[in-house]
């Protein structure tokens, strides 16, 4: 037999093993994160949480799931029957491809092997993850447009006002990081964080990227295109069963990615000081990175049930006159601080 | 006007400086306060596991107590009825026929008792009534329904069974009327 043709296979083999693995893990923990949200809810709240379901209500999110797809499908007479349907899938789609370009740990050693431990290193990586998370949009805006109801068309427009006043000032904090870096690809940008984390150089880019990353997952203070007090559901308001299921999965996935990016773009992804990503059998750069995404997660949600929304111009306002100037003073800055120090 | 705590705050309408325009201080503030929660003990009571304790003067389901030999205590006198506030208690007495000793304490028994659980306020004016210590309200509550119907209780809902651990304990809360009396 051919050998490069047999390379090829367990190439092809492995990558697809990968790829299926993070499917199952993207999914696990954005079916957990909707746990660990109400847990933490409840938590903050001196309440209690899930509790029946299993021991500590560990069984609650497969209680959702059987629940979601065992109710009634319901597809309201006057909504645009196609887009109605698509808009849930086009946005668990996109929510799930961006997984693919992040770098989860250096390689893994096992049974004599050596496995890399990220689907593709494409040299725009976080460009890629930008153009994706900004696809995203199209899912809600279709949702909410496809339902023929007021209420889900505001909760889409506002979705995409608020994506593309975001999106520039989110664009703007990860020009800085790649100054730093030299490269989009994000496995450079990890490598570059082996001493200190780009958060030490960044901390206004961070800042700003965090803020834009909350925005970006619709997740409060900025759950405009949701608020249920003043939209009923949002976007989502005329879907039931599954296609509910799927939007509100696909923004815990989009909240896990996000916070898998926060980790890589500035907190040193599976770097951590003296632990070397390649210790057991090279488990040891995907736990520390799990422990930051975890953490981060838990931050999300504790910002999301400490701060009440915001009002809506105030959210244009902080966009556009706030973040924006701020992250072209922060590109500025680096530029400057890259051209007199020399680094 | 005298200050009664120490909690009020002066108001004060100040232009807000640069830093506090960012938010970000009170935000981190606001954070710190809901992190405190984090690690506070829950207030929920997952009610059909565990149960708070009632207090000693609850008063729920009534009960028809027997004696000790399992006879019932009530003769059908009337002064529980007579004293409802509410109307809620009828009865219809009947005279206690030869070998029914072991079963009604006095020669007059109660045939027919019926509380209508709708119209009963949970007073415990009939207790107080009661001269035979036959009726008492207990911290049993009265169980919801679909039929208005089902709301007149029986006596077959309201006296205790003659086995031992078919009896209604009531002794927490006579022994707490009798120290209020």
């Amino acid at each position: 037999m051919d050998y490069i043709l047999l390379f090829e296979y367990a190439l092809l083999g492995q990558k697809m093993g990968l790829i299926g693995a993070l499917f199952a893990i993207t999914l696990g923990i954005a079916a957990y994160s909707t746990y660990g949200e109400r847990k933490v809810a409840a938590f903050l709240q001196d309440r209690l949480g899930p509790s029946n379901a299993g021991p500590w209500g560990l069984l609650q999110p497969i209680a959702d799931g059987v629940k979601m797809f065992t109710k009634e499908d319901f597809i309201p007479n006057k909504a645009e029957k196609w887009l109605y349907i698509l808009a849930p899938g086009a946005f668990i789609f996109v929510a799930l491809m961006t997984s693919a370009v992040i770098p989860w740990g250096t390689k893994l050693t096992m049974f004599g092997m050596n496995l890399d431990l990220q689907v593709t290193d494409i040299n725009i990586g976080i460009l890629y993850i930008m153009g994706f998370v900004s696809l995203g949009v199209y899912g809600i805006m279709l949702g909410g447009w496809a339902s023929n109801n007021k209420f889900a068309l505001y909760g889409a427009i506002r979705a995409s006002s608020q994506m593309i006043s975001y999106e520039l000032a989110m664009g703007l904090s990860v020009i800085a990081v790649v100054m730093l870096s030299g490269s989009l690809s994000l496995k450079t940008i990890v490598e570059g964080q082996a001493g200190l984390w780009n958060v030490v150089y960044q901390p206004l880019g961070f800042l700003i990227f965090f803020v834009c990353a909350l925005a970006e997952c619709n997740r409060a203070p900025f759950d405009m295109a949701e608020c249920e007090t003043e939209l009923v559901g949002g976007y989502h308001t005329e879907y039931s069963s599954m296609k509910l299921g799927f939007f509100l999965f696909a923004e815990y996935i989009n909240m896990f990615i996000s916070c898998t990016v926060i980790s890589c773009m500035y907190f040193g992804g599976y770097n951590f000081p003296g632990i070397d990503p390649d210790w057991l059998w090279g488990l040891a750069g995907p736990a520390v990175l799990f422990t930051k995404i975890i953490f981060f997660i838990f931050v999300f949600m504790w910002i999301r049930w400490t701060l009440p929304r915001f009002r809506y111009d105030q959210l244009m306002h902080l966009g556009w006159k706030s973040l924006i100037p701020l992250a072209l003073l922060n590109m500025i800055l680096t530029g400057g601080g890259i051209l007199l120090l020399g680094k | 006007m005298q200050q009664l705590t120490n909690r009020s705050k002066n108001v004060v309408n100040k232009e807000m400086n640069f830093w506090e325009r960012t938010y970000l201080l009170a935000i981190l503030k606001g954070m710190w306060t809901t992190l405190k929660h984090l690690f506070r003990k829950s207030n929920t009571i997952s009610y059909p596991k565990e149960k708070r304790p009632f207090a000693p003067v609850y008063r729920g389901w009534h009960v028809l107590k027997r004696d000790a030999q399992g006879r019932e205590n009530c003769t059908a006198c009337g002064l529980c009825a007579i004293a409802c506030p509410a109307e809620a208690i009828t009865m219809e007495a009947a005279e206690r026929k030869k070998g029914e000793e072991h079963l009604y304490r006095e020669e007059k028994y109660a045939a027919v008792y019926e509380i209508n659980m709708l119209r009963c306020i949970f007073c415990g004016l009939c207790e107080e009534a009661c001269p035979k210590e036959a009726i008492f309200l207990t911290d049993r509550i009265v169980p919801s329904d679909y039929v208005r119907q089902e709301f007149i209780f029986g006596k077959d809902m309201l006296v205790e069974g003659v086995a031992p651990d078919q009896r209604i304990d009531i002794t927490v809360r006579q022994k707490h009327v009798q120290e209020q009396n």
